[in-house]
């Protein structure tokens, strides 16, 4: 009997694994979905059907989009969590995932050992503007006119937590100088706010801001990333202009459930990189003011660190939210 | 001319085969889904976003218009013929739509609905034509204080909402205010009332309550005595409204039209009070307000037309600003960047093809619509006569369905339970949705803005009167509020609220 008992539980021990292997080999047998947890429509979930259409072109399965938006994404982030870890669910969205254990107390998952990465997708550059009145030339001008202001300038964020918050936070910490935060619900409210002159700052995706910026009625001080981007070339980056070290970006990625094996998502990262290579994908990002990341970015290694050092990131600056 | 050919551009564009027939697939798509209860405007035209990859940009945002201002037309049949609003405009036409539908004139109702809406909508494209750029700065002089003075006006016009007490309407307005707090607070990000259920960090979903108060309480009511109903089909004489009717309509299609197109260009959620506005406005005109709440003319041809007005000029800030009015023009927006337009103030100057193109389409759209309407009547007329044991449980699944849609969240199906049972209790004490769906809608803009206002003046609370916009608002409300309390005008009230309970 004992010996019995021992190989039921090799045996059971085993299943999984060559289930795994199985699955593996054939992968994909089925139709994978992608969970956006953000409305149709949105730069997200733009940027997911981009992806979604040529990875099924690759695989040869449909590469469904679900949109379930809801509690900044962290319902959707949550059912994700939750899925088999079979490669079939998979979720795309951006920075905010590195945010949600520190705004949501009752999150239904750990940040830090969820999800396993697939790989980063693109990296979305924010633009520091200012309303197109603002008498300061430049970022140095700016940040003199902030010190001087003190709490009576006032910066427009998305909410607690969102990445035009996140920026507001990082330039806060960075110059250690301390303005009003205007929290509205998303950038088009705070945009309007901006173009009519209402509050003072925003930061906001590039996307949302070059076409304002181009028609004369915001004016743009700095992008975030390190590098100077296409879309603006005549816009320096804050780490030129004296912020050493400042970078931020409105990055997107793709996550597996932890447990995921491991040549599913290599199969799945592969996929991705091909989908990221495409000259329409390139296209089209470019229109969003965006860039492909790079091939060595762009693997599931170089994404887990990087969704790491987020994670620690943001839980220092989000010092104030509910759960932290 | 420049408004002349601009025009004459847009027409080119938007009669080109090609476009009538998406303009056409996008109201017949838009009636469509207005007319089944739940499924919304926002959840149709995201599950299309997809196919407009493969059309032309033009064509494609004439589509997803249409599907939004047909949803308009469309909104309003289920409102008046099964008392079940799908979005919080045609909550109003809810009121006195349903109570004439139960007197035996809903084709009069549905007649009267489509035409003011063509009416209003047909005006108000005009006006996008020739206003759009001056209406735009108006909007943007709009700032938190403003918008929490314009709140404040709708509020006390909610009061007038109601047919019977108005304690009873007041404590519904206070409860609405209430459920409105639900959700994440937007200054600090801290959940409020959402008993730890990350599903409620949003707030609840406007469809599900409304769908829950309105519609499900109706049903509810419906069996306990299937009487009603029949009431409803046997009395049906005629479909049109005649010469008498034609001429109470007028008024109120007017002035509703007016009242929705200036609300509609306030990106800050104006348009909402727009059919709100306007009911108010008519009860408080009408030679006897008693009526409206039993099924007055023009309490569903006043709103249904500011609310299609209302939907035709929040395409202004849409289209001259890139900033999106709703989440609908949110999701136009989306479709807008996947073609790779990125939208903004130069989207006129540099795509004037499709600027031009997208107006002209929305006069032939609502053309198109009253064409499409008028003899659907009779048929949506006949659904009356389905036997309440097939209707409601297709009304129920259709709603769950649509309700889901939206965010694929179940919480919003035990919400619309929930507030299918509140409303059916409430019915049963005689207090009315309408003003609590006001004070639901209201709440979280009138806390928002009052407490950024509060932000951006640093603390002092004389901003609301020392900014001239706000301060007119104020004192408007002001004067409504004397309105209604005013001595005579409170005894004529009163006189009509025993009628009522008699």
């Amino acid at each position: 009997m004992r010996t019995f008992k021992v190989t039921t539980k090799v045996v059971l021990g085993i299943l999984p694994f060559m289930a795994g292997a199985a699955m593996a080999q054939d992968y994909p047998s089925q139709n994978i979905t992608i969970v956006v947890p953000a409305a149709a429509g949105g730069p997200s979930d733009t940027v997911a059907r981009l992806i979604a259409d040529k990875m099924s072109a690759e695989f040869g399965q449909q590469v469904l989009i679900e949109n379930m938006g809801g509690a900044g994404g962290s319902l959707g982030a949550a059912r994700v969590a939750k899925a088999e870890p079979d490669g079939y669910t998979l979720l795309l969205y951006h920075v905010g995932v590195s945010t949600f254990g520190a705004l949501y107390p009752n999150l239904p998952y750990d940040t830090n050992t969820a999800f396993s990465s697939v790989g980063l997708v693109t990296d979305v550059p924010m633009t520091l503007v200012s309303r197109k009145d603002l008498e300061a030339a430049d970022v140095a001008g700016l940040l003199d006119w902030l010190k001087g202001e003190g709490t009576g300038a006032t910066f427009g964020t998305a909410g607690v937590g969102s990445v035009s918050d996140l920026c507001g936070r990082q330039l806060s910490e960075a110059t250690g100088i301390e303005f009003t935060v205007v929290p509205y619900k998303g950038t088009g409210p705070a945009m309007t706010d901006l173009l009519g002159g209402q509050i003072d700052l925003m930061c906001d995706q590039t996307t949302n801001t070059a076409n304002q910026i181009k028609a004369g009625e915001i004016k743009p001080y700095a992008v975030t990333t390190p590098e100077r981007i296409a879309l603006l070339p005549d816009t320096p980056t804050l780490a030129e202009s004296g912020l050493e070290g400042f970078n931020l970006s409105a990055w997107h990625a793709i996550w597996a459930p932890a447990g995921t094996p491991d040549d599913v998502r290599n199969r799945l990262s592969e996929a991705l990189q091909k989908a990221l290579a495409d000259p329409d994908v390139i296209d089209r990002l470019a229109t969003l003011g965006t860039t492909p990341v790079a091939a060595d970015l762009a693997t599931p290694a170089a994404m887990d660190e990087r969704f790491t050092s987020e994670i620690e990131r943001w839980s220092k600056l989000l010092a104030d939210a509910p759960a932290n | 001319m420049d408004l002349l050919s601009n025009l004459a551009l847009g027409f080119s564009v938007a009669s080109s085969l090609a476009n009538l027939a998406f303009c056409l697939i996008g109201v017949l798509l838009g009636t469509l889904i207005g007319v089944l209860p739940g499924i919304g405007a926002t959840a149709t035209i995201a599950m299309l976003l997809p196919i407009t990859f493969q059309l032309e940009p033009v064509s494609s945002l004439i589509m997803l218009a249409g599907i939004y201002y047909g949803a308009q037309y469309g909104g309003s049949t289920t409102a008046i013929l099964i008392n079940m609003p799908g979005e919080s405009s045609s909550a109003v036409t809810a009121i006195d739509g349903y109570q004439m539908a139960k007197r035996g004139r809903a084709g009069t109702a549905l007649a009267t609905a489509a035409l003011g809406s063509f009416f209003a909508g047909s005006v108000a494209t005009f006006l996008v034509a020739i206003f759009a750029p001056p209406l735009t700065t108006i909007a943007l002089k709009f700032g938190a204080a403003e918008y929490f003075s314009l709140m404040v006006m709708g509020l006390v016009m909610s009061v007038a909402l109601a047919h019977g007490s108005v304690l009873k309407a007041l404590a519904m307005v206070v409860l609405g205010l209430l459920l409105g707090m639900v959700g994440t607070d937007v200054y600090t990000g801290a959940p409020r009332f959402t008993m730890g259920m990350n599903q409620f960090a949003d707030g609840l979903n406007f469809v599900a309550v409304a769908v829950g108060v309105f519609g499900i309480a109706e049903i509810l009511r419906n069996l306990e005595d299937e009487h009603d109903r029949q009431v409803m089909t046997k009395n049906i004489t005629r479909l049109f409204p005649n010469r008498e009717e034609f001429r109470q309509m007028v008024g109120p299609v007017l002035r509703g039209t007016g009242i929705g197109s200036v609300l509609g260009i306030l990106p800050g959620g104006g348009a909402i009070l727009a059919s709100f506005a306007s009911y108010t406005v008519e009860k408080k005109l009408s030679k006897n307000p008693g009526e409206f709440g039993k099924g007055a003319l023009a309490g569903v041809a006043g709103p249904e037309s500011a609310n299609n007005a209302g939907a035709q000029t929040s395409f202004i800030p849409l289209l001259t600003l890139g900033i999106p009015a709703n989440p609908v023009m949110a999701l136009m927006i989306g479709a807008m960047i996947i073609q790779g337009i990125v939208p903004g103030p130069n989207v006129v100057t540099e795509q004037p093809a499709l600027f031009w193109g997208i107006i002209a389409s929305m006069w032939i759209g609502n053309l198109m619509l009253v064409v499409l309407n008028l003899p659907l009547i009779g048929l949506w007329v006949k659904l009356l006569t389905v036997p309440y044991y097939v209707l409601f449980p297709i009304i129920m699944a259709m709603c769950s369905i649509g309700v889901y849609s939206v965010n694929s969240n179940p919480y919003d199906l035990f919400a619309v339970a929930f507030f299918g049972l509140l409303g059916y209790v409430l019915s049963k004490l005689r207090c009315e949705p309408a003003p609590l769906l006001l004070g639901f809608v209201l709440g979280p803009l009138l806390e928002e803005n009052l407490r950024r206002a509060m932000i951006l003046s640093k603390g002092d609370p004389t901003t609301f009167l020392t900014r001239p916009i706000s301060a007119t608002l104020l004192l408007l409300s002001l004067a409504i509020l004397v309105l209604v309390f005013l001595p005579q005008i409170r005894k004529r009230r009163e006189e009509v609220f025993t009628e009522s309970d008699a």
